[in-house]
């Protein structure tokens, strides 16, 4: 009795003594990871901060000038603000087009390599892999590298941006879709091709009903996204909000005011589309 | 009978309605996508595209992406025959050196082989044959400013000819006169002086030669001097190419974790369970959504003003941007977390910042982390366009050399790395994600 007492509060003390020291290892492997991670932070903005024009320490004062010269600008001129508004409503409209004509493009596109390339619905089976491969190179291609060479290629406008952000919208939106249709039900599938639907009916009649909410509320989130791309390619030379903000910002003071409207209408609409597919977002996912 | 009738037809008039209603939808919603894109079509203006569209910069692109042309110059005006790669400075034979498919024969000769055996002589007093298999031999001179040729109508068409200029261009390669030259281009495959250039030692030598041959530099030994030549080389700047590639995911790193690390104390001021005065909470979400609002693009802009250009001001805007994104985020998954845990830490008498270490981020860690290293992979792509936009890191680089409108094998080098890189940061942060919260996470 004693001797299994006496073995009994031994092996209790081993347990709290490996424990203790499972504890001790992984507070060190914690603290490593955390201290590895403190220095790349530090390290990293001390190079980026001296590879950078202006440093860090010198610059984050002047962060309010601009903002300050803009904003005092648009107040003096707030008369003719109304008329800047309107004359860059155009290429806002632009800008807009751009994003929904590449994410109704590249949705399509996606929904397409999605069903070819999900288990079980796949028109090849056999091509899944590549199908998903293609996917995932359309998604890791930067949409700003599609759109310089198209730009070179087909001159400059809006139709580069939009193919670039299409191409990236189908690899990004078909893996999403392919997500969302690898857990759609079979049985209906199976009915249609019993009548001998095609592959193609079987899709849109089969599956499309039962995974279309889930569809739509991915493409309207990547719709906020591209509304983004669009106009940050503009700024890069496609055309739209962002080529009007690249010219605005070129002119330096004296046409801040416009530089306001610009950014103006841009939150504006961000912010608008944001909360509009928010809500809608909302309202698909819960039936 | 007829009861039955009467009940049924509301129920068929209804269904009916139904079957319609969903014809109108079935039919209109197709109608209204295809209408919206031919407005598109109209207001882009695609009919205009097939003449902006410049299939010559198609054909150049296509091919100079993954071959060099060698240039071949002789100055019609001082005289003079050089061999460039490119034609850039950089990539000059130096004088009494030349490929072996060119002879140079004294300051205006030169003779210039064909790998379909057709062969061109520079010949003295601005003259110059152009020798074709299948074809003749085309003689040129330029006498008093004006080209003249032993050519009879009709001309061919890959042959363009004026009083000022005559370009031949055939699949060998391409030769052209001016008043003020005489040049030949020749196309190779590959990328040529990618590892060394010209005035390298180490040029035409081969990888085992330079790791196991003798030295070829008596100054060096030949590994760190075959390093050093490659990483310094002028025409491709390996040098500047990988620190912009640093620069890029420098950006990216910074801007992810530095947004996670400012989010995540906002977070709790943010969220229901932990916030509970109301005005604080609701401003709190107003910054994160102007934060997001205001977009990538207009902190660039505005960040790029006070830093100037560089790779912090882009690590900066999307730290900004992301705050917001975090934020947001953060904010919803604090709402769900469960409350036994705190509790439970509570219960030991912990104070509320140890009730949130202990109780709280246990629970989102999982969900946090996966959230940042997803965007750190996405936010490597932004900062190839931030990067462009402020004048930092390898976006920066692939735009200077979209810009030049020369250098498209540069151009494909710097699309290949920019893949490459996005690739790596995907299964890296895939790859972390999976040691730090598990496969299933």
């Amino acid at each position: 009795m004693s001797d299994a007492t006496h073995t009994g509060s031994n092996s209790t003390e081993f347990i709290q003594h490996s424990y203790l020291a499972l504890v001790r290892r992984r507070r060190t492997y914690g603290g490593l990871t955390l201290a590895i991670f403190v220095l790349l932070m530090v390290s990293g903005f001390m190079i980026a901060d001296d590879r950078n024009a202006g440093g860090f320490w010198s610059g984050w004062h002047q962060v309010l000038d601009f903002p300050k010269d803009v904003f005092s600008e648009a107040w003096e001129k707030r008369a003719e603000l109304p008329a800047s508004l309107a004359k860059y409503f155009p290429s806002l409209i632009e800008t807009i087009n751009i994003a929904v004509a590449s994410t109704l493009i590249g949705a399509l596109f996606g929904l397409v390599l999605s069903l070819l390339s999900t288990r079980g619905l796949a028109r090849w089976p056999r091509a899944i892999p590549l199908f998903r491969r293609l996917m995932d190179i359309l998604r890791a291609i930067p949409e700003i590298v599609v759109a310089l060479v198209l730009i070179f290629v087909l001159g400059g406008g809006p139709i580069p941006a939009m193919i670039a952000i299409a191409l990236h919208t189908a690899g990004a939106l078909g893996k999403m879709f392919s997500e969302v249709a690898e857990n759609s039900d079979l049985k209906p599938v199976d009915g249609l091709r019993s009548t001998g639907a095609t592959w193609a009916q079987s899709m849109m009649l089969g599956v499309l009903p039962q995974v279309a909410p889930n569809f739509l509320s991915y493409a309207l989130l990547r719709f906020e996204i591209n509304i983004r791309a669009s106009a940050i390619l503009g700024f890069v030379g496609a055309g739209g909000i962002g080529a009007e903000l690249s010219r605005a910002m070129a002119w330096g003071p004296g046409r801040f005011d416009e530089a306001a409207a610009i950014f103006l209408l841009l939150f504006g609409t961000i912010v608008f589309f944001d909360q509009v597919s928010s809500r809608y977002r909302n309202k698909l996912t819960e039936g | 009978m007829t009861d039955t009738t009467a009940t049924l037809e509301p129920a068929k008039t209804s269904a009916l309605a139904l079957f319609r209603r969903k014809q109108k939808v079935a039919f209109a919603v197709p109608a209204i996508i295809l209408a919206y894109l031919v407005y598109i079509a109209v207001s882009f203006d695609v009919v205009g595209l097939a003449q902006r569209a410049s299939l010559e910069n198609a054909s150049i692109l296509a091919s100079d992406t993954w071959s060099h042309k060698v240039h071949v110059t002789r100055d019609n005006r001082r005289g003079g025959t050089t061999v460039a790669i490119e034609g850039e400075r950089k990539g000059t034979y130096e004088d009494g050196t030349s490929p072996d498919w060119v002879s140079i024969d004294g300051a205006d000769e030169a003779t210039i082989d064909f790998d379909d055996g057709s062969v061109v002589q520079f010949l003295p007093d601005n003259a110059a044959t152009f020798d074709i298999p299948d074809f003749g031999t085309i003689e040129m001179q330029l006498v008093d400013g004006s080209i003249r040729t032993n050519l009879q109508e009709p001309i061919p068409d890959w042959i363009n000819k004026s009083d000022k200029r005559i370009t031949i261009t055939t699949d060998a390669g391409r030769m052209s006169m001016t008043r003020s030259r005489t040049e030949v281009f020749r196309y190779f495959g590959g990328w040529e002086l990618f590892w060394f250039t010209l005035d390298s030692p180490y040029y035409g030598h081969s990888f085992v030669k330079i790791v196991t041959g003798d030295r070829i530099d008596p100054t060096r030994s030949n590994i760190s001097g075959a390093l050093s030549d490659f990483w310094n080389n002028a025409m491709w700047r390996h040098k500047d190419v990988a620190w912009a590639m640093g620069e890029t995911i420098l950006m990216a790193f910074l801007g992810t974790f530095g947004a996670a690390m400012i989010a995540l104390p906002l977070a709790f001021i943010a969220a229901k369970r932990f916030s509970p005065l109301t005005l604080v909470r609701a401003s709190m979400r107003r910054v994160f959504d102007f934060v997001r609002g205001v977009d990538a693009l207009i902190w660039t802009v505005v960040l790029a003003r006070a830093f100037g250009p560089g790779p912090l001001t882009g690590a900066l805007a999307i730290l900004v941007t992301d705050t917001g994104t975090f934020g947001k985020t953060f904010s919803e998954a604090l709402e769900n977390v469960d409350q036994k845990q705190i509790d439970g830490v509570a219960s030991t008498g912990a104070k509320p910042l140890l009730r949130y270490r202990f109780g709280v981020i246990p629970q989102v860690a999982p969900v946090l982390l996966a959230q940042v290293l997803y965007f750190l992979e996405s936010n490597t792509r932004s900062a190839t366009i931030i990067g462009a936009i402020t004048g930092g890191g390898i976006g920066l680089m692939l735009t200077q050399a979209i810009q030049t409108q020369k250098d498209w094998e540069e151009v494909g080098y710097y699309i290949m790395l920019i893949i490459i890189l996005v690739m790596f940061m995907d299964w890296f942060s895939g790859w972390l994600r999976g040691r730090l919260i598990g496969r299933s996470g």
